[in-house]
């Protein structure tokens, strides 16, 4: 009765002579008044069903035994089978540890390393020379991951390389089995990681700290507050949202990697797997090389949902701490 | 007004840092330079070096002897990146227009059904799936072209861009003249959005240009390697040089003393060479657009 009451109001308010769209037929309407902006998302709409939302239906090859001669619908359900094959195996404990912890060693190091860079470059007195630092920094970005590799190669190589010829030969050490000694590429990859990375986190930092006020420094200053003390309670306050925002994004991608960074500058070397395979790289492998599609794909859907949900995880908790900066 | 710049001390230190950093960043582009130059056999003896005993241009001209292998990579490599470009600025531009207009009504749709892309794929092997059964392009030129056309981060930066740079009045006003959609978006927001084509010209470029991925899965055919494919190649397989070595240096009796070494080194060089002089003019763009992607990201 309440209810009925305040919408008869709510009517009478209605249908005072305010225009209000009629609610049959505007949505034909409005389709047909926007028909060239539909028009234009076509393509774009039509690219991604296919480029994206077709595969998403792919996923029940997961829970089939694909074979070619029946086909996708064809192929008989196995059920959760593929995935108590990857479980079963210690594959699936070595790519989640190695996806999980790189990705929290990079995205650590590159914070902290390309925030220390930015506030200094903007720290230097001479503007034309820290401009001149940031190009050079930012140019490894630019180079593909093949080259990259060859860069690593020419350091790494175990016959020729710099590192054995021109430095551990020289202090008469054992030249080392690079590409065959899992255990030093924890340390290289985030290394060519930083090296390729840093310059590109650098722009973005810089650029949010070039977007600060100086009138907040400037009070600081009449405060009496330091470099250190002005750094430390403005500039780094100040550009968190953008630290926030880049940091949730790569927590949702902590079950992706850098293709390839794990595939080219390791050779795909199978001696290394241990530290080095991901789980991109293992997907790829189990596809291409072992032709093993259910296997694969239950990898591939492990590692979707799993990181589906960090996003969504991390953009919650931003959400409890601070409503602002949350993504969506 | 007081000053607020660093100690000449520490402005002092960080410079030394900085110039550290920027050699640690160009050193080892560096070394492969100086092995592509250096003498096969005084690498034999001493391994890469920074500063080689005897140089040497065998490299090149081992590669340049018979240059078709290189010259068709370089033919496919431009190919891709041009069309690449274009096509996928195109459709890019003409997906984030529509939702970067307010009085769009179903702009919320189109927007998620892009931006939710970012959170949840099918992964590789179903998305392989469709190109190769599906589309059936495995082997063609568009399977290096298709995939990377639309990509959710480029909508999104020109999305903002031309809510922030494109007053609605003006597209009212030009509505109003009796200009159509299509004539408002291509002669009144394309011109006043040239920085953000331009930016998102430069990644597209980037992007193709430095792809390999789609060759290795989608690729076998030798004519349409890519340069980076051909790259690739050279160094995963270390015996690509010697069984391929015929193409490159004419005569198979000459194999043993084919200086793979170097040519490797002269072969990267000459693979980084277009974004080397592309570089400065690159990198403007670049920080211009990371710039902008950051401030409303």
């Amino acid at each position: 009765m309440i209810t009925q009451g305040k919408r008869s109001t709510v009517h009478t308010v209605q249908s005072q002579p305010v225009r209000l769209p009629a609610k049959k037929g505007s949505v034909f309407k409005h389709l047909l008044k926007h028909k060239v902006l539909l028009l234009m998302l076509l393509p774009g709409v039509v690219f991604l069903l296919i480029n994206n939302y077709l595969p998403m239906f792919g996923i029940i090859i997961a829970f089939k035994n694909i074979n070619y001669v029946d086909g996708i619908l064809g192929s008989p359900w196995v059920g959760l089978d593929n995935f108590r094959f990857l479980f079963a195996t210690s594959d699936a404990w070595i790519i989640t540890r190695n996806t999980v912890l790189y990705n929290f060693v990079f995205i650590i190091l590159n914070l902290v390393i390309a925030v220390s860079i930015a506030i200094a470059l903007n720290e230097l007195r001479n503007k034309l020379a820290a401009k001149f630092y940031q190009s050079i920094m930012f140019f490894p970005y630019f180079l593909s991951m093949v080259v990259v590799s060859y860069l690593v190669f020419a350091f790494l190589n175990v016959e020729y390389g710099f590192i054995n010829k021109g430095v551990l030969s020289l202090f008469g050490l054992n030249e080392l089995n690079w590409y065959s000694e899992p255990k030093y590429w924890p340390f290289i990859l985030p290394l060519i990681n930083l090296w390729k990375g840093v310059g590109y986190g650098c722009v973005i930092y810089l650029a949010a700290i070039i977007g600060i006020d100086s009138e907040y420094y400037e009070a600081a200053l009449i405060d009496g507050a330091s470099k250190w003390k002005q750094i430390l309670h403005i500039t780094i306050p100040l550009i968190r949202p953008v630290i926030i925002i880049t940091t949730i994004l790569a927590i949702g991608g902590i079950f992706r990697s850098d293709f390839g960074l794990f595939y080219q500058t390791t050779l795909n070397s199978g001696a290394l797997y241990p530290t080095t395979l991901v789980i991109d790289t293992y997907v790829y492998n189990a596809l291409i090389n072992m032709g093993n599609l259910g296997m694969s794909a239950a990898a591939g859907l492990y590692q979707s949902l799993v990181g589906f949900f960090l996003v969504l995880g991390s953009n919650w908790i931003v959400r409890k701490v601070d409503k602002d900066q949350a993504v969506f | 007004m007081t000053n607020n710049e660093i100690s000449k001390f520490t402005n002092t230190l960080l410079h030394l840092i900085f110039i550290i950093l920027t050699i640690t960043c160009l050193l080892p582009i560096v070394l492969v330079f100086m092995i592509s130059i250096t003498d096969y056999d005084t690498i034999v003896l001493n391994g890469y070096q920074f500063f080689p005993e005897k140089f040497s241009l065998e490299a090149y001209t081992y590669i340049f002897k018979d240059y078709t292998v290189i010259v068709k990579a370089y033919g496919v490599s431009i190919f891709v990146t041009v069309i690449g470009t274009l096509l996928s600025v195109f459709i890019s531009s003409l997906y984030a227009y529509p939702i970067s207009r307010a009085d769009f009504r179903y702009r919320g749709i189109f927007a998620f059904l892009i931006f939710f892309t970012m959170l949840f794929g099918g992964g590789l092997v179903p998305w392989y799936m469709v190109y190769t059964q599906v589309l059936d392009l495995k082997n063609s030129v568009w399977a290096l072209i298709v995939p990377m056309l639309l990509s959710p981060f480029n909508v999104l930066i020109m999305k903002t861009y031309f809510q922030m740079s494109v007053p609605p009045a003006l597209i009212e006003a030009s509505k109003i003249d009796g200009a159509g959609e299509l004539r408002t978006f291509f002669r009144i927001v394309f011109p006043l959005s040239l920085p953000v084509f331009a930016t998102i010209g430069l990644f597209n470029t980037l992007h193709y240009w430095n792809d390999w991925f789609n060759s290795m899965i989608f690729i076998t055919d030798t004519d349409l390697y890519s340069l980076q494919y051909l790259m690739y190649k050279m160094i995963s397989q270390a015996d690509y040089l010697s069984r391929n070595g015929a193409l490159i240096q004419g005569s198979a009796t000459e194999l043993a003393k084919l200086p793979g070494e170097t040519i490797r080194m002269a072969m990267a060089l000459i693979g980084i060479g277009p974004i080397v002089l592309a570089y400065p003019f690159f990198q403007r763009y670049f920080i211009r657009g990371l710039t902008l992607g950051s401030i409303k990201g």
